[in-house]
């Protein structure tokens, strides 16, 4: 089906980079703040479907070519080895570790390894939400 | 309010009591949805809704809401959404290798007699 | 190496991610699936030998104190478990490698059985009740995607009623944890029990444990409540029900054990009066059903049933002697009925049907196939000195001492359904009119056959090495018995 959405397709192409960037901006704010990898990952995630509403799976898979599958992978492994740090250094699994760093620009800031455990949901996230969604989509 | 959400949560399962006992996949997989809606709320209504800050440590504030409920919503929402989706790409499938998606249609099996 | 515990969860998980990588490749997936199965039962050994020695193994993740994180505890019941249940996976993988297929093989084969052993094991170790939940639908999630694999018309049909009925479950299982947090304040499972012995177990308490029993007798397939299993079950390939019918069930019946003698310990008059009766008419009922097919795989399937019966039985009488014999047939169980789910796979492979009326003559192009299929069924049984009697004996002695005649004779009449049931197969497939079969190749065969003869030498050395194993089940019968012990594990000294 192919159907030529001029008005749709326009304002996507913009559209999509809001959204792309307040879902990394909620990911960032779930440091403090409720927000986090999940919701980011589900925004990141309809970012992309209304690419696929506006354009086809076929244009947006060349435009993005990533293997969800293999992100989902990725992220389960970066979740899993931040919690499985914690084994190396004899404490609990999932214990984290945070300290502040004077990073050049930003200043004082604390980095937290709940960040890189968040990382992984977001990528989790997208990858099966992207998976499913594509998996419905892929015989129209 | 404990009150008031008791009634909404009892409503919600009615509901999907109702749409699962229908004869539609698609509906079933909705009352699904709307049964773990109903357990969420559930779970909130159950530990307490005293609390007027949210669990987030600032200063100056100490009548906090439980966080823990809201954690286990979380979970839960998550476990859910993923097993809606799965269900729904499944009857997607069905639908498409069977030619139904009338429960009624979908009894037996080939090879019993 | 306080993590050590979590080594059964975390190994297969890792792997599994690792499996997720490069689907395609079938040869790979089979070294790494092996490899990562093999690590873990060696991993579960030494966690065997820690647990025996040093007593119960608790870690509170994430280093918060007991009450308030999520404790993951190992006593001798869960290693236990976890050790049957990665033999089996392990097993299960090997007979997999020449009967499941290129297709399913790369289509997440391998990383579906490796994450439903992550739940299986999670399941099995952790000691926080909504962690439990959380281990449960790891679990579901994956036998969904095993189960619906291949997408034949019948799995998908019967896959979902699967879900149907065990998405309701969770929900019921989310409705319990929200009832017993509001009650209780706490999720901890030794705190759970701390709390529950503090307020004397009022009536509200009580509800709670039948919608337990409800929530885990779904997953376990007690009397009301197993209407699903036989059809569900039938449906997917021989080697994802092996796995299906060794583990799953168990984990709802280890779930319902487990917070039947550590949570509800203080109405026994109607809680476990109750949990008795139901496995009494479940006994009833699996005998029925087995008795009354043809089809090979229904049969085995409804001795799943009569065994969850016997199990729960022993668990309702609360005294040592029916405890250990719970859970001497516990592990009886799992490992016999992953043997004989994987023999009629070689039956069924050979004769191309599932059906008795079409099989005969088996016994003479097959002969050790038929011995092989005796001797596991004589174990199921629990004919002398066969895995399946120490067990058995446990429980009816719990039984007669608990005061419960009439339950303890039908668990004795239940073996002569059992035994009847499982020879009708060995009658039908392996004497009578030989049938015109097309014969496997014989590395073919070999494959189908090896993990099947294994896993019935290692339940038969069960049976008669059992004597050597009193120690390690009486450790694990005492931790039920006495909840005192899984709390101050936990806990510490409180």
């Amino acid at each position: 089906m192919k159907t030529n959405d001029v008005i749709l397709q326009t304002t996507t192409k913009i559209i999509f980079f809001i959204i792309f960037l307040f879902s990394i901006h909620i990911f960032f704010a779930g440091h403090y703040t409720p927000g986090g990898g999940f919701v980011g990952g589900l925004l990141t995630a309809s970012g992309i479907v209304l690419l696929l509403l506006a354009f086809d799976l076929k244009t947006v898979t060349t435009a993005l070519p990533i293997n969800y599958t293999v992100m989902t992978a990725i992220g389960l492994l970066l979740a899993l080895s931040t919690a499985a740090g914690a084994i190396f250094f004899n404490v609990p699994f999932f214990t984290h570790a945070f300290d502040y760093f004077h990073l050049p620009l930003l200043g004082k800031q604390s980095l937290h390894t709940a960040m890189l455990f968040d990382t992984g949901v977001y990528l989790v996230v997208v990858g099966v939400t992207m998976t499913i969604i594509q998996s419905i989509g892929a015989d129209d | 309010m404990e009150i008031v959400m008791c009634f909404v949560i009892g409503f919600l399962f009615m509901a999907a009591v109702y749409l699962m006992l229908s004869k539609s996949l698609l509906r079933i997989i909705i009352g699904t949805g709307l049964l773990s809606h109903g357990a969420h709320l559930l779970i909130l209504t159950m530990g307490g809704l005293e609390g007027s800050a949210p669990p987030v440590v600032s200063h100056g504030v100490t009548d906090y809401a439980d966080p823990l409920p809201q954690a286990l919503i979380l979970t839960a929402i998550v476990i859910s959404f993923g097993v809606t989706a799965f269900f729904l790409v499944l009857a997607y499938r069905a639908y498409q290798e069977l030619g139904t998606d009338n429960m009624n249609l979908m009894r037996g099996t080939e090879d019993h007699d | 190496m306080i993590n050590l515990l979590l080594f059964p969860i975390l190994l297969p998980f890792f792997f599994a991610m690792i499996l997720m990588l490069f689907p395609k490749k079938i040869l790979a997936q089979r070294t790494v699936a092996s490899t990562a199965l093999v690590l873990t039962f060696g991993v579960t050994l030494v966690l065997l030998y820690k647990v025996k020695t040093n007593g119960i193994q608790a870690i509170t993740l994430g280093s918060w104190p007991a009450p308030f994180g999520i404790s993951m505890v190992s006593d001798m019941l869960s290693v236990l478990l976890v050790l049957s249940s990665t033999l089996i996976a392990l097993l299960v993988v090997w007979y997999s490698f020449s009967s499941i297929g290129k297709d399913r093989e790369s289509f997440f084969y391998y990383p579906g059985i490796l994450f439903m052993l992550t739940g299986v094991n999670g399941a099995f170790t952790t000691g926080d009740i909504f962690n439990m939940f959380v281990f449960f639908e790891v679990l579901l999630m994956s036998s969904y995607l095993l189960i619906v694999l291949g997408g034949e018309k019948g799995q998908l049909r019967e896959s979902i009623k699967y879900i149907l009925v065990n998405v309701i479950s969770s929900a019921l299982f989310v409705v319990t944890v929200a009832y017993l947090y509001s009650v209780i304040g706490t999720l901890n499972m030794a705190d759970i029990s701390v709390k529950i012995a503090q307020i004397d177990q009022p009536g509200i308490i009580t509800v709670i444990a039948v919608l337990f029993l409800l929530v885990f007798g779904l997953k376990g397939a007690i009397f009301p409540l197993y209407f699903w299993l036989p059809s569900s079950y039938a449906a997917p390939p021989i080697p994802v029900l092996a796995l299906f019918g060794a583990l799953l069930t168990k984990v709802g019946v280890y779930a319902i054990m487990r917070t039947y003698t550590l949570f509800f310990t203080l109405d026994q008059g109607f809680t476990h009066e109750m949990l008795m009766i139901l496995s009494i008419l479940t006994i009833i009922a699996g005998c029925i059903g087995a008795l009354a097919y043809f089809d090979v795989k229904k049969i085995i399937i409804y001795n799943i049933i009569i065994a969850v019966g016997v199990i729960l039985f022993g668990a309702s009488q609360m005294n040592e002697a029916a405890l250990m014999g719970s859970v001497f047939y516990l592990i009886h169980d799992i490992l016999i009925k992953g043997a004989l789910f994987l023999l009629i796979g070689v039956i069924i492979a050979i004769t191309g049907t599932s059906d008795l009326r079409k099989m005969g003559g088996l016994i003479k192009t097959y002969p050790m196939l038929g011995w092989t299929y005796l001797i596991a069924a004589f174990g199921l049984a629990g004919i002398p000195p066969l895995s399946g009697f120490i067990g058995k004996l446990l429980i009816v002695q719990g039984g007669f001492e608990a005061g419960n005649l009439w339950g303890s004779i039908l668990i004795l009449l239940s073996s002569l359904a059992v035994l009847l049931s499982v020879i009708r197969i060995f009658i039908y497939a392996f004497w009578g009119e030989t049938v015109e079969i097309k014969p496997l190749t014989r590395q073919h065969y070999r494959g189908l056959f090896m993990p099947a003869v294994i896993l019935v030498a290692i339940s038969v050395l069960y049976g008669v090495g059992s004597e050597w194993l009193v120690p390690y089940m009486s450790d694990a019968a005492s931790v039920l018995l006495e909840p005192a012990l899984y709390i101050k594990a936990v806990l510490g000294g409180a």
